[in-house]
């Protein structure tokens, strides 16, 4: 028998008293050899930037581990791809023409339980006024496009447009950075997850 | 710490969380305008739980010390107002306790005034009182911080729209699937029937669990108020690693 669950309520208005912190955006630290920073905007069904919501990632690490008990491998090991000062964690405010960044190394691809593999990706949270639960999407890497098609979670998001929401954008000229909107609504709408 | 099995070579069984539905509050509820265009308008998409959601970040370490769970202390002096204690534990959903996680609180004065440049509520800002707080939950689940109770305030979502008075709360727990961010009501406000974010929970006995019960057992005589609320995060369903569970 299950305790009933406290519901979510929206994270208001006013986040920016409680949520950021300094290092937040920062999943490695600065200035670590193959980094990659994740820029993008949330907007809303008019294409407006919304200014007052928080993008939170998390990953596995270059090996594809996780520093989590649950992980049925086990702890990453020396050696693994662990690197040092990787939270997996990431957490950005938007600012006010809605854009975020996150500064990350890219993850390795994931065994699942059934025998497939996932594709390298972050599970990518958004709270913000108006939503009263989070959203949570998935972020995929552009230059994996075999994985890309092997990857369950991609699989089961639709037609090829709305697979395309979750896949981040090179940018050109510069390999250290890629893209990734979050469309809460309307054209182009992200895909969302029922996590 | 627990011993993991090694890792098969090709299938593995990962717990899942479990899911209640009718207990969040869906994102499109016209009568909270701010959904109008922020709400997805396309149905989600069931992610059954794999590797990245059966984690997720253990934080706090290094980040919280024990005068973070203490609002009332400014930097010039005391906050003004009704000093509160809010205190209780963090369990899931099999009843296991929540220990270690990070809960982030922040809230309105008790003029109903947010220490926020967006706020344009003309009540009284309290230069001893940021309204933000931080704390871990211990062995057993519990927390506790020592605060200002926070007053009601308006806001435009429609006529004299008021706001029942709350304080924020963000938590993690241990994966994933647990991470919540709510907000904690008080007992007997009058406010609670015209505001559509309370409302916008569809189980009445859910909404309920928002709201924190005054104890005079947890009250500090001539210094605070008590008042208790425990929150529930998702639980497991049925799954092999459960019985290590009460290690961690």
């Amino acid at each position: 028998m299950s305790a009933g669950i406290t519901p979510s309520q929206t994270v208001g208005p006013f986040l920016s008293i409680g949520l950021p912190w300094p290092d937040g955006p920062f999943v490695v630290p600065e200035g670590t050899p193959g980094a990659v920073t994740i820029t993008g905007r949330v907007t809303d069904g008019a294409g407006a930037g919304v200014p007052d919501a928080l993008v939170e990632t998390w990953q596995a690490d270059p090996a594809g581990r996780f520093g989590h008990p649950d992980d049925p491998r086990g702890a990453p090991g020396a050696g693994a791809g662990t690197q040092a000062g990787f939270r997996g964690f990431g957490r950005c405010p938007t600012g006010p023409d809605g854009s975020y960044r996150i500064v990350t190394v890219k993850p390795g691809p994931l065994p699942s339980p059934d025998g497939g593999t996932e594709a390298p990706h972050l599970d990518v949270s958004v709270f913000a006024r108006g939503l009263l639960d989070r959203v949570v999407t998935r972020l995929y890497f552009p230059d994996e496009v075999a994985a890309n098609e092997a990857d369950p979670v991609l699989a089961s998001a639709g037609e090829p447009a709305r697979v395309a929401t979750l896949i981040s954008q090179a940018v050109p000229g510069n390999p250290a950075e890629l893209r990734f909107d979050i469309r809460l609504q309307g054209e182009r709408e992200t895909v969302f997850f029922d996590v | 710490m627990a011993i993991h099995p090694p890792p098969a070579t090709a299938g593995f069984t990962l717990p899942s969380y479990e899911r209640q539905p009718g207990v969040h509050p869906p994102l499109d509820f016209a009568d909270y305008r701010s959904t109008a265009l922020r709400a997805p308008s396309r149905p989600l998409v069931l992610l059954p739980h794999r590797l990245t959601e059966i984690t997720g970040p253990l934080l706090g370490e290094g980040r919280v010390t024990a005068a973070d769970a203490d609002l009332t202390a400014g930097s010039g002096g005391e906050a003004l107002g009704q000093r509160i204690i809010v205190t209780g534990r963090v369990l899931d959903s099999r009843g296991n306790p929540v220990p270690g996680t990070l809960i982030e609180v922040w809230q309105a004065n008790a003029a109903g005034r947010y220490a926020h440049s967006a706020d344009s509520h003309p009540a009284p800002l309290d230069p001893n009182f940021t309204g933000a707080g931080r704390c871990l939950t211990d062995s057993e689940g519990r927390y506790r911080f020592l605060t200002i109770r926070p007053g009601a305030y308006p806001w435009r979502n429609h006529p004299n729209a008021w706001r029942p008075a709350h304080i924020h709360f963000s938590l993690f727990g241990r994966a994933f699937p647990q991470r919540l961010v709510t907000q904690m009501y008080f007992a007997d406000d009058p406010l609670f029937g015209q505001d559509p974010i309370f409302n916008s929970i569809p189980d009445p006995r859910a909404r309920q669990r928002l709201i924190a019960r005054f104890d005079l057992g947890l009250t500090e005589p001539e210094r605070a108020l008590g008042y208790e609320w425990d929150i529930v995060l998702r639980g497991r369903d049925g799954c092999v690693f459960e019985q290590r569970d009460g290690q961690r």
